[in-house]
């Protein structure tokens, strides 16, 4: 809401000593919070200057430049030669401009003027081969707003209204400043004058005049006939009648700079007199052409395929949901959005109906937001105008056309229907003391609700108040807290900790997040944090096949861009952008990790029920909820591109390898005390043959491996990429509560090698598993060779294991540990491996 | 050798002389002295310890001695090879404490060599801010507590006072899930979080709700589509505006230090009532009259905009199943990307989200 304060104070007896600034603050901490104060920046002799002399000259580039002699009276300056005219007292300025001629008036800015639009103060100087001593300025320079008359040139004012040296920031009210406020939705009543009037005097313990305080005519006649057919959608409407107006009368200045200040452009008397009203009071209202009118105003719900042609010349197919104001002919407006341009005032126009009404809210926002057309009237209604306000709305933009217009008003006034009472609220008297914090009582309490123009009764400490028509936010005890607060000062809220009574620290989830956090960082990878939308080509780029469960993404109605309309089902998208990015700038290396959730489709598509709100839920509604939101685990991803040992001086380093992911998932998972499962898949964007499906107990928690060469192409990434990606809610959930107990022997160990030659097919995880478990002396079995090659022949390969072989509670004889290698060779012959 | 005669005169016995005896003692010190290697130290074993040694070959006369000249000469030839003796194990000691030291200073290295051969991780400061907050409120007793992305519309909007007809939800840009009518939404603040708190717990409630959320904006250097909040809930008996306050004046110190105070402005949130935003003091100019006027990060305001806040809207809690006449609560939010984008005077908000490892390195595992 933009506030002229030139008009505020008009409405306000505000002390002149109340700066701009303190105003605004004041207002900020009432509730309108200022953005910004505009205007006011323009200082020094802007001058009223009269044209004496105009003297082209033309000049090298082409250009003709018009030096002038100006008459600004008690500025002139005599002494200045070389000019025409310098008999006569003036001064001599150079002026680029054309459009103006002698005699004409214009502002001049003397040297020593600062002009904030401009950004500099004017001095005197030498252009063109004379002395300029200032500046005949334009609309543009001086920062006012443009329109037709005056677009792109020197502002030449009305011949006679004003003399040579007079101060033109006055004259154009240049000095006056607007404060632009953010009016929250709840205080509907601050998108008036009025109502940030009533507030600034509620703020200083001023006195305010109510402009919507006035006289009414009389409804024992009708002005002009209406019917409403819906008053749930429009409980009061009313129209009164001006007749016989002056089509060509034109918006006098006070008020087009007032509407234009206030943000709205001046078009014509009878739209500004309308803007006008809407601006001072919030009672937005529309004029139409009486000879335009057929039959009675009825307002209505739209027909099916209805249409309209509104003001902003677009054709509109309305909604059996929109609230229409029609006549015989048809429609002829939108409630409270936007009239139709059949009934439009003209330059012909004599006879005024002026309609102001009280419209629904709730159905001027649904049809604002239908049609996009979030007007001022639209923006004031659907938030809620004063419903006491229409008649005498409706009086004041007569009473502007009769005074500016010369109509006169025709006897009667049409008002149908009445403002819905308010109903009272009941609370204790110490509810705003109690909810603030600020000791504040029973009486200021009351005092600042009746200064709100509340009614208020106390009796037994307990407050019953009705707030004032135009006060929507009042409806809940809570809301006169607030009220109170205001008053005592958001400021004055005094800082008290409060103490809980011991809370349960982290649980058990976000403490193992954070250490898996940890473990990545220490394994080297640097976490990141992408974004979550992908597109088809996303999912083409990772190699996934036409029937992948990946590829049914969830989907956005409202996607940013249409190329990316899903949230993503895997890290590895956002993790291959990122470490594409690195490589594209220049990095050779890069280790990347992400923890963050993937989104999959709930099967059926449902839909999440909407429940009510004036009651707990059940448990059954609040399972359905979930139930139908898509599944959202966390996973956690890392990609590994380059050299994952650095070479150097040291030596060669070492090239990322799929072993890379799987040991990091190794270490995640040993680290959470968790058993993973490893076996060969096959799975995009994966090496076919380099990718492991790593298990819990069966339940697959993820894969790691060797990106797809084809993958790690189309990112634009060197080398053989590692990558995987965890369900980390699962591995969370199977981690133990409790670590495994430590467990050791101190007498001496045994330490046996065995190479087994096996079939060259047979996994090496299957062997080593089956030593493991062949003898109860095993203390520990690593592999640490593989050949294939002509010692072992054609489709055999060698596996070579170091096995530590120690008892609880003894030494081991020769015995014991011949005992242990025929268990060994036993177990790894069931597998058909041979010892060699 | 000589053999024994019966006419001895020890003295006539060259080697065992005492002045024979010093000299070759003597010359068998300076050897040993002057050897400087452990090859050196060998020879001169063999040469004056070894069994032709002068020393020994010398020893080996006393026997021939008459039994009353045995004596004398045997301690003779006995001191001065203990002598000998003992001065080349502490020689040896010597050259194999100088021959260790210089293999130790042959094997001196240039310690400013680079060293950085495996690769170090970081993790990202938003995460990391996160779990700072959520340990400042950990601290006091409160709990962390977490929900879904993807939320009902019910539980993004409507249980928190922003009915379907609610102008303030126009204020909120919102991702919808396709079709619309599935009623989801990617969540528009961690507030829900906080609706389902209070409906699956009874109070007292105190908790913090960090996390990703959403809004229609396209990105560029000072709005993403996805950001991070936290917000708080605290739910007891007699709890007031003053609470609040408490509350956010010890957060802002455990971010910003003990010279940061808070501000209440009076504002508008349908989840509460009454509501206020809440500045902080600016916290790299402190509102000093000398400083604030050309301070950039508030803008010569001496304040910085924090957050949201209020008293939890009894409406609120009635959809939530706590009973407001019993309970009062109140709630706050604020952006935590932006705390990092100020801190750290970053420019340009997409850099949190490309990934680049120039962004995240310098930050380590800490903020």
């Amino acid at each position: 809401m933009r506030v002229p304060v030139e008009w505020l104070r008009s409405l306000v007896e505000l002390p002149d000593a109340v700066t701009t600034e303190e105003l605004a603050d004041r207002l900020t901490m009432y509730d309108l919070k200022l953005e910004e104060i505009v205007g006011g920046g323009l200082t020094g002799p802007l001058t009223v200057g009269r044209v004496l002399a105009i003297s082209p000259e033309e000049q090298k580039n082409g250009k003709t430049i018009n030096w002038c002699r100006v008459d600004v009276g008690a500025q002139n300056d005599p002494s200045v030669p070389d000019a025409p005219g310098e008999d006569v007292p003036s001064r001599g300025i150079v002026c680029g401009a054309h459009n103006f001629g002698v005699g004409d008036l214009v502002v001049v800015s003397l040297p020593g003027t600062y002009l904030p639009a401009l950004g500099f103060e004017i001095g005197s100087r030498k252009t063109y081969g004379h002395v300029s001593d200032g500046m005949i300025c334009s609309t543009t320079e001086l920062g006012l707003a443009e329109d037709d008359t005056t677009a792109h040139g020197i502002v030449v004012l009305p011949a006679g209204s004003a003399e040579p040296g007079d101060d033109a920031i006055e004259l154009l009210g240049l000095g006056d400043q607007t404060l632009v406020l953010e009016v929250n939705p709840d205080r509907a009543y601050a998108l008036s004058l009025r109502g940030v009037a009533r507030d600034t005097a509620l703020a200083f313990d001023v006195p305010f005049t109510d402009p919507a305080d006035r006289e009414v005519p009389s409804t024992d006649t009708a002005a002009y006939p209406v019917r409403v057919e819906d008053p749930a959608g429009c409980p009061v409407f009313t129209t009164l009648v001006v007749e016989g107006i002056d089509p060509a009368a034109t918006t006098p200045a006070w008020m087009a700079k007032r509407i234009s200040d206030a943000g709205m452009r001046p078009i014509s008397l009878t739209v500004d007199v309308s803007n006008y009203v809407m601006l001072e009071l919030g009672q937005p209202n529309h004029c139409y052409d009486r000879a335009k009118l057929s039959g009675d105003i009825v307002v209505r719900r739209a027909r099916a395929g209805e249409k309209l042609r509104t003001l902003d010349d677009v054709n509109r197919t309305l909604s059996e949901d929109d609230l229409l104001i029609t006549d015989d002919a048809g429609p002829i407006g939108i409630a409270g959005v936007m009239g139709g341009d059949r009934v439009e005032i003209d330059g012909t126009s004599t006879d005024v109906v002026i309609e102001a009404a009280h419209f629904d809210p709730v159905t001027i926002f649904r049809t604002q937001k239908r049609h996009k057309l979030p007007t001022e009237a639209a923006k004031r209604f659907e938030r809620g105008v004063d419903p006491e306000l229409p008649l005498r709305g409706a009086a004041r933009v007569a009473e502007l056309l009769v005074e500016l217009a010369g109509g006169t008003l025709a006897p009667g006034a049409t008002v149908v229907g009445t403002a819905p009472a308010r109903k009272s609220v009941s609370f204790p008297s110490e509810l705003p003391a109690r909810i603030s914090g600020l000791p504040i009582t029973a009486e200021e309490a009351q005092d600042t609700y009746e200064r709100n123009g509340c009614t208020v009764e106390l009796v037994a400490d307990i407050f019953t108040v009705t707030p004032p028509s135009w006060r929507f936010d009042l409806n809940d005890p809570y809301d006169f807290v607030e009220e109170a607060l205001r008053t005592a000062g958001y400021e004055n809220v005094p800082s008290v900790l409060p103490t809980p009574t011991g809370g349960r620290g982290l649980s058990r989830s976000q403490e193992l997040r954070r250490r898996v956090g940890h473990i990545l960082a220490g394994a080297g990878l640097v976490e990141v944090t992408t974004l979550p939308f992908v597109g088809p080509a996303d999912l083409d780029k990772l190699g996934l096949p036409a029937d992948d469960a990946r590829r049914d993404l969830v989907r956005l109605a409202n996607p940013l861009s249409a190329e990316e309309p899903g949230l993503t089902p895997t890290l590895l998208i956002g993790l291959l952008r990122a470490a594409s990015l690195n490589i594209g700038r220049g990095h050779e290396s890069v280790a990347l990790s992400e923890i963050g959730r993937v989104f999959h489709p709930r099967e059926g598509s449902p839909a999440a029920p909407i429940l009510g709100v004036d009651r707990r839920p059940t448990d059954e509604e609040l399972a359905a909820l979930d139930a139908a939101l898509p599944e959202q685990p966390r996973h956690t991803g890392f990609v590994l591109v380059g050299e994952r040992m650095r070479s150097g001086w040291t030596g060669p380093g070492r090239a990322v390898a799929w072993t890379d992911a799987l040991a990091i998932a190794k270490r995640v998972a040993g680290y959470l005390h968790v058993d993973l499962e490893v076996a060969s898949a096959t799975l995009a964007p994966f090496h076919p043959g380099r990718c492991a499906r790593l298990s819990i107990d069966g339940r697959v928690v993820g894969h790691v491996g060797e990106l797809h060469p084809k993958v790690a192409e189309t990112y634009g990434l060197p080398g053989r990429v590692a990558a995987g990606e965890l369900d980390l809610d699962a591995l969370i959930e199977a981690a133990p509560p409790i670590g495994p107990k430590p467990h050791f022997s101190v007498f001496p160990v045994a330490k046996e090698d065995f190479a087994f030659t096996v079939d060259a097919a047979l996994p090496a995880g299957e062997l080593e598993a089956a030593i493991a478990s062949a003898s109860p002396l095993l203390e520990s079995v690593r592999l640490f060779d593989v050949y294939t090659g002509d010692q072992v022949g054609e489709g055999r390969k060698s596996l070579a294991f170091k096995v530590r072989l120690r008892a609880e509670d003894r030494t081991l004889t020769d015995a014991d540990i011949k005992a242990a290698r025929e268990q060994i060779v036993a177990a790894a012959a069931t597998l058909g491996a041979e010892l060699r | 050798m000589s053999a024994p005669n019966s006419d001895y005169d020890p003295v006539e016995v060259t080697p065992l002389r005492a002045d024979e005896v010093d000299r070759m003692r003597d010359e068998a010190l300076a050897a040993i002295a002057a050897a400087d290697s452990l090859d050196a130290l060998k020879q001169v074993r063999i040469d004056h310890t070894g069994d032709r040694s002068p020393l020994a070959l010398a020893n080996r006369e006393i026997g021939a001695l008459p039994p009353a000249a045995r004596k004398d000469a045997g301690q003779r030839v006995g001191q001065a090879r203990g002598a000998v003796n003992q001065a080349l194990a502490a020689r040896t000691a010597e050259v194999e404490a100088a021959e260790f030291e210089r293999r130790l200073a042959a094997e001196t290295v240039d310690v400013t060599l680079p060293v950085d051969v495996e690769p170090v991780g970081a993790r990202h400061p938003i995460t990391t801010i996160q779990e700072h907050v959520a340990d400042i409120f950990v601290a006091m007793g409160w709990e962390v507590a977490e929900g879904p992305e993807v939320e009902a519309e019910w539980l993004n909007f409507d249980a928190l006072n922003l009915g379907p007809d609610h102008p303030a939800r126009t204020m909120q840009d919102t991702f919808w899930l396709d079709p619309e009518s599935a009623a989801m939404v990617l969540r528009t603040h961690t507030s829900p979080v906080q609706a389902r708190t209070m409906l699956t717990r009874e109070p007292p409630i105190y908790i913090v709700c960090p996390g990703r959320v959403y809004r229609t904006d396209e990105a560029d250097a000072t709005h993403m589509p996805v950001f991070h909040q936290v917000e708080g809930l605290a739910i007891d008996k007699g709890l007031s505006m003053a609470h609040l306050k408490g509350t956010l004046d010890h957060f802002a110190r455990a971010i910003y230090g003990t010279e940061i105070t808070t501000r209440f402005r009076p504002s508008y949130f349908p989840f509460t009532e009454p509501s206020a935003e809440v500045d902080l003091l600016c916290y790299v100019c402190h509102n000093d009259p000398a400083e604030v006027s050309s301070c950039r990060t508030c803008g010569g305001e001496g304040w910085v905009e924090w957050g949201g806040c209020g008293v939890v809207n009894p409406r609120v809690l009635v959809a939530c199943g706590v009973d407001p006449e019993e309970y009062s609560g109140f709630a706050f939010g604020m952006g935590l990307d932006r705390t990092i984008t100020s801190r750290y005077d970053i420019a340009d908000l997409r850099d949190l989200w490309d990934g680049d490892v120039r962004f995240t390195e310098p930050f380590g595992v800490g903020l």
